[in-house]
């Protein structure tokens, strides 16, 4: 794949502190839109500022080509991760997040095609790993390059959807689509191995017919190696099991399962950024930048 | 009117003093406790709640299982993932096998408005409509709720139940009696009767008090069953006032207009008509209130339609 419009590779330093700076974004658009999906949100973004900002070849440019890449955000509810991460490579301005879940906004409450950069309707869980089958299985067809991402929840694989889903992966060979699992083990309930367990998680998705990675999904850079080694097979789909904390890089906010949608308060916010502000100015000094 | 609490709160609590009255009813949940208000539920009656995670086919088959061997089952999800995808395990592990269990939608209609239309169900009525043998309800306030949540703990044949989860007015004087499939007569007028359902009739109770400024006799109708239809209350209002309007929380297709609609033509009787609901079209997201507002389903709103109709119908 080597169209022209492959995104910038950021390097690592760079990917890392944008990951903050997309977690303060996060945090203030929902403040703003006083609704949102905090937790999930926190815990996805380093997998989006990887997708976006290093791995694949989609940009506002090249957004009609029928040889981008393609990713369908299945936990559709994380859409204020998504909708930042779009907003900062430049979809749209970012001032129109402030309309985010607004009487007749198109920034609904999930990630419609109405915003320019999302490629597919989500929000109902356990629909995006058929629709991005559907997507590779047309690349191979049409004997195109493009690779098909998608992101799942941990919760969301209670969906029997996913799992017919992968067979059909399996089935047809999928090697352009990679799959990743945000692994961060909280659903609304509470732990999913305590409201309906999935491990041996990596098992089942060997058994499934899937080339499987474990990886940290809040590690920049270990996302990064990760990511650049897929597809891991020929001929079978990639699946990418993401470690990840939710509420990731708030104290007070991570491993929380009510964080799932809750809303900072005044004060709230306020440690948020001002935990955030400190790690971007620990990550400058690290860098030399400070 | 006195505004009460939500009938997703008046919900949670009839069910828990059921449960604790009887070990036999059991909730499956869904990932949606916290959602259906029944932290509490769980908390107090652990061997009564079942969760199968997000899973609302699975929800359904399970909770048609359970039912089957004679426990009394509450399935409750957010209604608009229960009756779009379960559907089929509605369609035929409940409603075909005939398996009374109450399939519960919180949260229906537009209740999450700015989630957008993957989380809206505005389609529930007309898909189990369609479907034989599953009674489909919407209760407009507490009273409602209360008293079809106690009624459907015995009632016999699977059932529907949606609501939403903002605080509804208190529409009944005490006393009001209740019972599945017959209709409430809120107030009567000679010039147009209302009929709505759920959410939608303390806005339809207003609209008569406008109305009635304006010297135009109104009537409403809160027709919490769709399923079996009380026939005769809507034939009743056709014949007793010039025109009908429904009101309802849910696409102007295969819902409480279209019923009322089929059944008043195929009686002959061709009152002034109005369905009042969401239309066709891409559906605007916002708040319940705000979409509300959009699409007339507000007391002025409600009362502009009325005018127009009786003018309509003075000049043709
Ligand atoms: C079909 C469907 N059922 C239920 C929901 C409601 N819901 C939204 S988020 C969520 C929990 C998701 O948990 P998980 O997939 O683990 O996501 P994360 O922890 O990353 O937020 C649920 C049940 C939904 N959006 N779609
Ligand atoms: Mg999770």
């Amino acid at each position: 794949m080597d169209s022209n419009h492959r995104c910038e590779k950021l390097s690592l330093a760079k990917l890392e502190r944008k990951s903050i700076q997309y977690r303060k974004n996060v945090l203030s658009m929902i403040k703003k839109a006083n609704a949102g999906h905090t937790g999930g949100d926190l815990s996805c973004v380093d997998i989006l500022n990887v997708l976006y900002n290093y791995v694949l070849n989609v940009s506002p440019e090249n957004f009609m080509d029928l040889d981008r890449d393609r990713y369908i955000h299945s936990k559709g509810h994380s859409v204020e991760a998504l909708y930042t991460v779009l907003a900062d490579r430049g979809f749209f301005p970012s001032e129109e997040l402030d309309t985010l879940n607004q009487f007749q906004s198109h920034f609904v409450g999930h990630p419609t095609r109405k915003v320019f950069g999302v490629e597919h309707n989500t929000g109902a869980l356990g629909h995006g790993l058929s629709v991005s089958v559907g997507v590779a299985l047309a690349g191979k067809m049409d004997g195109r390059s493009y690779r098909v991402y998608t992101l799942l929840g941990d919760g969301e694989l209670q969906e029997g959807s996913n799992w017919e889903a992968s067979m059909s992966a399996a089935h047809f060979g999928l090697d352009n689509l990679v799959v990743t699992v945000d692994r961060n083990t909280l659903q609304i309930t509470g732990r999913t191995e305590e409201v309906s367990s999935l491990e041996p998680l990596a098992d089942k998705f060997t058994a499934f017919g899937y080339a499987v990675r474990t990886v940290n999904g809040n590690d920049v850079a270990a996302l990064v190696e990760i990511f650049d080694q897929a597809p891991f097979e020929k001929g079978k789909p990639s699946l990418i099991l993401a470690r990840t904390t939710k509420g990731k890089g708030v104290s007070f906010i991570e491993d929380q399962a009510n964080w799932h949608h809750r809303i900072p308060t005044d004060e709230e916010l306020t440690a948020a950024l001002t935990e955030l502000q400190a790690a971007e100015e620990a990550r400058q000094v690290q860098d030399g930048t400070r | 009117m006195e505004l009460g609490r939500p009938n997703l709160e008046v919900f949670a609590d009839t069910l828990l003093e059921l449960g604790q009255q009887n070990k036999e009813l059991l909730v499956v949940t869904s990932d949606s406790r916290g959602s259906g208000k029944l932290v509490s539920f769980g908390q107090k009656l652990p061997g009564q709640i079942v969760e199968v995670g997000i899973a609302e086919q699975n929800l359904v088959g399970i909770s048609a299982g359970l039912a089957s061997t004679g426990k009394i089952v509450f399935a409750v999800s957010p209604a608009s993932f229960l009756t779009a995808r379960a559907l089929e395990q509605i369609k035929n592990d409940v409603a075909y096998s005939d398996i009374p269990v109450k399939v519960v939608g919180i949260s229906a209609g537009v209740s999450y408005g700015a989630l957008g239309s993957t989380h809206h169900s505005l389609h529930d009525f007309a898909a189990l409509q369609a479907v034989n043998n599953i009674d489909i309800i919407a209760p407009a306030d507490n009273f409602e709720t209360r008293e079809v949540i106690k009624a459907a703990l015995t009632y016999p044949r699977p059932i529907y139940i949606r609501f939403g989860r903002k605080p509804m007015y208190h529409l009944h004087k005490r006393g009001t009696a209740f019972e599945i499939g017959k209709a409430i007569i809120l107030k009567s007028g000679s010039d147009v009767t209302f009929i709505a359902t759920g959410e939608t009739v303390s806005r339809a109770v207003i609209a008569c008090v406008l109305l009635e400024e304006q010297g135009i006799s109104c009537g409403v109708v809160s027709m919490h069953t769709l399923k079996p239809l009380d026939e005769g209350i809507v034939l009743d209002a056709a014949r007793g006032s010039r025109a009908i309007i429904t009101v309802e929380e849910h696409s102007v297709h295969g819902g409480l207009g279209s019923l009322c609609a089929s059944l008043l033509l195929q009686r002959g009787l061709c009152n002034p008509f109005k369905i009042i609901g969401i239309p066709d079209e891409y559906t605007v997201t916002g708040s319940q209130v705000e979409i509300f507002e959009y699409y007339g389903i507000t007391p002025e709103g409600l009362a502009q339609t009325a005018c127009q109709l009786l003018e309509e119908e003075t000049f043709k």
